[in-house]
């Protein structure tokens, strides 16, 4: 898309505005789908990145270990506020959620073990679990795209799920052969 | 004070298992949290994972539920640290190395290689909390359909999700017995 010139560099925010933003997306982001609010909020809402940074950001977030949404915030913070930047980002992004949660665990010690109370938890959990299934869907549609690809994901879920290994040991030899696997290949130049 | 470093020991740990999301860390932190230590119950973890899906911001702010359970709030702090420090520095020194690396030719091969695993990882992490939580086929249909709705529609995955609580509710209402 076109941009007009001027508008295409807007000026650093303060480390007070993006501690706020993101404070405001921790917060606001109900129901997971983080990503989802993240382009809302910093690629339309405040035009702090084009798409193409984002997704750009947004695959580094996904191939290094950590959550997408806090790794974008420190991904994000930095471009636009340095080490302050991704700090207040990073701790905006995950004070809402954190403290909700610290909640929840004086409140489950409270209430945890009524009849009531675990029959709607035990519904939850059968939800999630449909959830978690279509977060992996997504993220293999995008992913996946050989045969090969398809048993890296059969034999590292059946290992670690099925034979009990132990998850560094699958994500280091199965990473090893999938990344091996995937190497590139010299086509005629040396 | 023990328990306060094993709990950073334990989240630090499990922050790096987390490629391609929270639920890649999910067989470990099972048997760390349940298994290992007895910090709490195999039921209470499958709670507090599936709150932490409802809570905002990044879905594994439960790490600061298990830490609260074990050492009060200076063990969520510890455990939201721990679970969090690692990998954002780490995150933090690749995003600035990253663009250096926009030519490297083994880039695209990490990033398709690690995707396939990290697929693999959040399949496992599923199956095992699936073991857990869909203990009746009345859990497995809530499963289903909840995956179907998000798959085809828009709709705020919260809403289904405590539709589901509130279907297990209703099974404890109604005395609904499991079949198995």
């Amino acid at each position: 898309m076109s941009e007009p010139s001027p508008s295409s560099a807007p000026p650093a925010p303060s480390l007070g505005k993006i501690f706020w933003v993101f404070l405001v997306m921790g917060a606001t982001s109900l129901g997971g789908g983080v990503v989802g609010y993240l382009r809302t909020g910093l690629v339309v809402r405040h035009r702090w990145l084009d798409d193409v940074t984002f997704v750009e950001l947004l695959s580094i977030s996904q191939t290094l270990p950590g959550l997408n949404a806090t790794n974008m915030a420190i991904l994000v913070g930095d471009r636009l506020g340095g080490v302050a930047g991704a700090v207040l980002a990073m701790l905006g992004m995950c004070l809402p959620g954190a403290t909700l949660m610290t909640g929840a665990a004086y409140a489950y010690g409270l209430g945890g073990d009524d009849p009531w109370s675990k029959a709607f938890l035990h519904g939850i959990a059968a939800g999630a679990v449909g959830l978690i299934l279509v977060v992996m869907v997504q993220l293999g549609a995008k992913v996946l795209k050989t045969a090969a690809d398809y048993l890296f994901v059969l034999a590292t879920a059946a290992a670690v799920a099925g034979f009990g290994v132990q998850v560094p040991y699958a994500l280091l030899v199965a990473g090893t052969i999938a990344i091996w696997w995937h190497r590139p290949r010299n086509k005629g130049s040396k | 004070m023990k328990q306060l470093g094993d709990i950073a020991g334990v989240f630090a740990y499990l922050s790096l298992l987390t490629v391609g999301g929270g639920m890649a860390a999910f067989p470990e932190l099972k048997t760390l949290s349940v298994d290992t230590y007895h910090w709490i119950t195999f039921p209470e973890l499958l709670h507090f994972y599936s709150l932490g899906q409802l809570a905002p911001g990044p879905n594994m702010m439960m790490v600061a539920s298990i830490g609260a359970i074990v050492a009060g709030l200076p063990g969520a702090a510890v455990a939201l640290v721990a679970f969090f420090l690692p990998t954002g520095i780490l995150t933090f020194a690749v995003g600035r190395l990253w663009t250096h690396l926009a030519t490297w030719r083994w880039r695209p091969a990490i990033q398709v290689g690690l995707g396939s695993v990290a697929v693999g990882l959040v399949l496992a992490g599923t199956i095992i909390m699936g073991r857990g939580a869909l203990t009746d086929v009345l859990y497995v249909v809530l499963a289903v359909i909840v995956f179907f709705l998000l798959l085809k529609t828009k709709i705020n995955p919260a809403y289904p999700i405590v539709a589901s609580g509130l279907v297990g509710l209703l099974a404890h209402w109604i005395q609904y017995t499991p079949t198995t």
